[in-house]
């Protein structure tokens, strides 16, 4: 185990009319399995297909058709409970949640409330250096995803696509550990980031990829402490569900608006409705979903198709012995083995390909701290200036190692390495070449700059006489020699040069 | 437990299933039977017995992540009251 020792967060207080409240949050986050193939059936899983294309039989629930488990999608998820720290779960089974919905042709979907895969875990949230809330993961089960509904195509009816029928989902349900919109948001960055480094999870919020289930209630500053002492909810206001998020932005804003919703009616003597509520972004306020309320009787029971999941220990524990470098380990060995900051640990860690390609510069170019440096400013500003992600990086860790070398052996300067970066991520090629081609290599030949400096010196003699009684104008002089070596010379020896040269 | 005619309405709803005001009273008796059956069911101790999932012992079936079904959406499609475009049309739902 790391150790990993931090402050906890405060966590955040809304002002009511009357009192100061605190706000309690819990998660249920339905991530996409990355898999080839449904959870039950043989249809691919691949976003974006023609409508209807991607679906067996037995996503269309045809009469007898039976589900058989991909065991991949068992896998993912048990690679997931590894990965959050999780109890695995050797028995597992599947229920039916029964309801009705044009996207659900079964009529129930294939879930597992009594006994799921994954029991209980946890995950370290950062909400900034020292500073980190643990937040408990209470299970993960593997359920079907539905289909997608339609509503704009047609004013009288709605188009639906099964593509997306009895894809496996993972819920991963929390405790409501967390206490406020940014931790919400900061507890799904890190869930994301975990998902990615295990590729379980794509995180595509943007294609529903990875979806929340927001629960919400607020409470008297105190009363957490006594829930958390007790693990008694009856400390604990009572919450409403905000359904189906899959922006950060909207999370953050849903809780906020949900906590103000709940405090004015209890300070105007009202009692919050324990419901499903739906975020509206653009009116801004949560409303509730009341059709959903009526279909809450689901009606669990045994999925009489499948015979319960069994595992092997040896399985899992292969998994276990292959499980990749998670972000908090990761973060630690850059800090202890390259000297980075906790933020610039952070920033590299947050990405398994952003990590990887700084490892491969920081080893390349034998300089963590510089590598950094050049991997953080120069290629990711460079990346963001054009919106492009690492995976569309025209610079190879080698060639950014090289120009960190060339650095280094002082062969160019920190102002001509970022021409040279320039080059390289437009045009491409060995810096190494580029530098000798195109004659940008730093002139620290003392002989050469004397020359330079003697040059500037002899024709401007007004300049010379006032820098004798003035020594702040030295840098006048040195800005000139810079200019007529074309940014080449050394600094820093044309400054004694230039230094030594006037005071004669 | 016993069901009353309000109650064999609702699940009668839950399942879309539709029931005439006056055929409530016979599936409301009809429910009561089968769960006075199931009680007696529950007089059985079965402490400690796992429950039977299969007659024979088995290993639940698994199948490995290959693409093998679907590009049949003609066929998916060809029991559908209404399709268009490749979607089911459905009266309009929405929320």
């Amino acid at each position: 185990m790391l150790d990993l020792t931090y402050d906890t967060p405060k966590p955040k207080v809304i002002a009511g009319a009357k009192h100061d409240w605190e706000l309690v949050i819990g998660m249920e986050v339905h991530a996409q399995v990355s898999s080839n193939a449904k959870l039950f059936s043989g249809a691919s899983t691949q976003f974006g297909a023609e409508p209807n294309s991607n679906v067996a039989f037995v996503d269309a629930a045809m009469p007898g058709m039976l589900p058989v488990i991909n065991e991949y999608c068992v896998e993912q998820a048990v690679r997931t409970g590894l990965g959050l720290n999780a109890q695995i779960h050797l028995y597992s089974a599947f229920d039916r949640k029964n309801y009705f919905y044009p996207d659900l042709p079964q009529g129930y979907q294939i879930s597992q409330l009594y006994h799921p895969i994954v029991g209980e875990g946890e995950i370290l949230v950062e909400m900034g250096p020292g500073l980190a809330r643990k937040v408990r993961v209470e299970r993960i089960h593997l359920e079907q995803d539905a289909g997608k509904s339609i509503h704009d195509m047609d004013p009288a009816m709605s188009f639906v696509d099964l593509n997306r029928t009895g894809v496996a989902l993972m819920e991963i349900v929390s405790r409501p550990d967390i206490r406020g919109p940014e931790e919400a948001a900061a507890y799904i960055t890190k869930l994301r980031q975990i998902l990615r480094y295990l590729g379980t999870c794509d995180g595509n919020m943007q294609n529903g990829n990875l979806r929340a289930d927001v629960n919400v209630s607020i409470c008297l500053p105190g009363a957490y402490e006594r829930y958390q002492e007790t693990q008694d909810f009856s400390h604990l206001g009572t919450r409403c569900e905000i359904k189906n998020m899959n922006s950060m932005r909207f999370i953050q804003q849903a809780i906020d608006v949900e906590a103000r919703r709940q405090i004015a009616i209890v300070e105007g003597g009202g009692r919050v409705d324990q419901e499903t509520r739906l975020y509206d972004p653009d009116k801004g306020e949560t409303r509730s979903m009341r059709s959903k309320e009526e279909a809450h009787d689901y009606r669990y029971f045994p999925c009489p198709d499948l015979l319960p999941l069994e595992i092997e220990q040896a399985w899992i524990d292969d998994i276990a012995a292959n499980l990749p470098e998670l972000p908090d380990a990761k973060k630690v060995r850059f800090m202890d083995d390259f000297g980075l900051t906790d933020y610039d640990a952070s920033v590299l860690t947050a990405d398994t390909a952003d990590a990887a390609f700084f490892e491969e510069v920081a080893g390349q170019s034998g300089d963590g701290k510089l590598a950094a440096n050049w991997v953080i400013n120069e290629l990711f500003g460079r990346l963001k200036k054009e919106d492009h992600d690492i995976s569309e990086n025209p610079v190879s860790p080698s060639q950014l190692a090289d120009i960190i070398k060339l650095i280094k052996s002082g062969d160019i300067s920190g102002k001509i390495a970022k021409d040279l970066f320039e080059i390289v991520y437009t045009e491409g090629g060995d810096p190494a070449r580029i530098v000798e081609a195109r004659s940008m290599k730093q002139v620290t030949d003392t002989g050469a700059i004397e020359a330079a400096v003697d040059e500037i010196i002899a024709a401007n003699p007004a300049q010379v006489e006032k820098a004798k009684n003035n020594p702040k104008l030295a840098g006048w002089f040195v800005g000139q020699v810079m200019k007529a070596t074309g940014g080449k010379a050394n600094p820093k020896a044309v400054n004694e040069i230039v230094t030594q040269k006037l005071s004669a | 437990m016993s069901i009353d005619e309000n109650t064999a309405a609702r699940v009668a709803k839950l399942a879309r299933i539709k029931v005439e005001d006056n055929a409530l009273p016979a599936l409301a008796a009809e429910f009561n039977t089968i769960l006075g059956f199931i009680e007696q069911l529950n007089e059985v101790d079965v402490e400690g017995v796992a429950p039977m999932t299969s007659v024979t012992p088995q290993r639940l079936k698994r199948r490995v992540d290959d693409v093998t079904d679907g590009g049949q959406q003609d066929k998916v499609l060809s029991n559908a009251p209404d399709a268009r475009e490749g979607f089911f049309a459905v009266p309009k739902v929405v929320e």
